[in-house]
């Protein structure tokens, strides 16, 4: 059996990271959970653009989301730093995020004096709890308390014949070990659901598998001129991929050949271990700032064209799709699986490394992603209303 | 001299569109491994690497199938040998008409 080196925390969850968090409830509070974070080295501030707003279903969104990174196993103290006025209610936050049983504080740029002395308040508080946590020891866990991501971004043709097939082995291998695999990015299942819909536990997974595709599927249908009908980016089709049925196909590989058990709404926490599927958009940072909402500590991201993104609280593991882009950007990439299209290594292999250097992360070595500082953070809004952008490659 | 080897790969035996690992030109003879003996074929024009190429030939209204699966219908005729793409191929998803479902 598995382990790895992870931290126990009071409501039971184990993280594989150690991180104090400064979560701005709006984005007015921005720069003050950013000066917070030059102040204290070491803790995590996340500015976003999220938090005010009266549509009732993007609200449920983001409190959602704040509260799973606020209760996330990877963090182990948690600051909120409001304005005052927002719609997002931050003591509402606090209490929510506080039932994990974790030192929760909040501050208020309108009660607490303004942005010097509210962050002179803020870094107090956050030094606090950081030399509390940084008195925690990693201790051995079974590979059972794992919930790992899985993402791919900027895909070429490759990704469904290296990357994702060997992806999909260590899913398997989490799985056998009694973890949890999430696949994700719903429109990116159009065209292969029947293939995954076959491994459905039960007729009721089966059900919201469809349901969830049927309704990705519209917003597609609605969010692009019918005249064009084209569902994946200029670069997919650069890289040669055709259709969407063809880059789903190549998609679910990452989720290796075990049995669906569960889905869910974006952000929501798996109440089963095992394969599941999120409901989340093809965009990455959004997709994965889901995914690590709902609980998965680690993210195994596989890419054709390269990409740097990391996020805040969890490591994002990059597995190149062909040696060409890892070679290019090596920097940013942890894992090559080129080696399966030259030959020089199988699918199982590659998927065992993958595992391998899955385990080291987890008990603390940092990803490429991580050691750079990456930290992206997007909540994503399902939208059937027509845009017209200005600036988007067709 | 050597000549050398351009790569393809059929993922699955049902499979009528290999993927091909190197940029192949025009008349370049192809290598598609994947399945029980490589098959070989002549490129009958430019495909990029990353692009699938036609195993068999390909009637109008065909699927074309990867993964052992159908990805999209074909718009013309199809040769052996041949680029398979969005020029001669169409997916069938994604195509719900927005008064039928508004």
């Amino acid at each position: 059996m598995e382990t790895f080196q992870g931290y126990r925390r009071p409501d039971g969850s184990v993280g594989i990271r150690n991180h104090v968090l400064v979560l701005p409830t709006v984005i007015c509070a921005n720069r003050v959970a950013l000066r917070i974070g030059e102040m204290v080295p070491g803790v995590v501030a996340i500015p976003h653009v999220h938090g005010c707003d009266f549509d009732a279903e993007r609200s449920a969104r983001s409190d959602r989301t704040f509260i799973g990174f606020g209760r996330h196993p990877n963090v182990g103290a948690v600051l909120l730093v409001s304005l005052g006025c927002e719609t997002a209610d931050g003591e509402c936050l606090a209490s929510q995020i506080g039932e994990a049983g974790k030192p929760v504080e909040l501050i208020r740029i309108q009660e607490d004096g303004g942005t010097y002395r509210t962050a002179e308040k803020g870094a107090d508080l956050v030094r606090r709890l950081q030399a509390e946590l940084n008195r925690m020891e990693r201790e051995p866990f079974p590979l059972s308390e794992l919930i790992v991501a899985t993402e791919c971004g900027g895909s070429d043709a490759h990704s469904g014949l290296s990357g994702n097939p060997a992806v999909g082995a260590a899913s398997d291998r989490i799985v056998e070990e009694g973890g949890t695999v999430i696949l994700s990015e719903t429109s990116e299942i159009v065209g292969a659901e029947e293939v995954l819909a076959r491994r459905a536990i039960n007729e009721e997974v089966r059900a919201d598998l469809l349901r969830v595709v049927e309704r990705a599927e519209r917003d597609l249908a609605f969010s692009v001129p019918e005249a064009d009908g084209v569902y994946i980016t200029p670069g997919n089709i650069e890289g040669g991929l055709t259709t969407i049925e063809e880059k789903s196909l190549g998609c679910i590989y990452k989720a290796g050949s075990s049995k669906l058990v569960e889905v869910v709404e974006y952000a929501v926490r798996p109440r089963r271990k095992g394969l599941v599927v999120m409901d989340t958009p093809g965009y990455d940072v959004a997709s994965i700032t889901g995914m690590i909402a709902g609980g998965a500590q680690i993210a195994v991201f596989t890419t054709g064209r390269g990409t740097p993104t990391g996020c805040p609280i969890a490591p994002v593991l990059k597995v190149a799709t062909n040696s060409t882009t890892y070679h290019k950007m090596e920097d940013d990439l942890d894992l090559n699986a080129g080696t399966i299209l030259e030959g020089t290594e199988s699918i199982a292999q590659v998927g065992a490394r993958i595992f391998e250097v899955l385990v080291h992360v987890a008990s603390g070595e940092k990803t490429k992603s991580e050691r750079w500082g990456y930290g992206e953070f997007a909540i994503a809004y399902t939208s059937v209303a027509e845009a017209h952008a200005l600036c988007q490659r067709r | 001299m050597v000549e050398p080897v351009y790569r393809a790969l059929r993922v699955h035996e049902a499979d009528n569109v290999a993927v091909v690992l190197d940029d192949v030109a025009s008349g370049d003879e192809v290598r598609v491994q994947g399945g029980a003996e490589p098959v070989h074929l002549v490129a009958r024009e430019r495909i990029p690497a990353g692009h699938k190429v036609a195993l068999v030939p390909l009637t109008e209204g065909q699927w074309v199938i990867k993964y052992g699966e159908p990805i999209g219908k074909i718009t013309r005729p199809v040769q052996i040998g041949e680029h398979v793409h969005t020029h001669n191929v169409v997916g069938r998803r994604a195509r719900i008409r927005l008064r039928d479902v508004a």
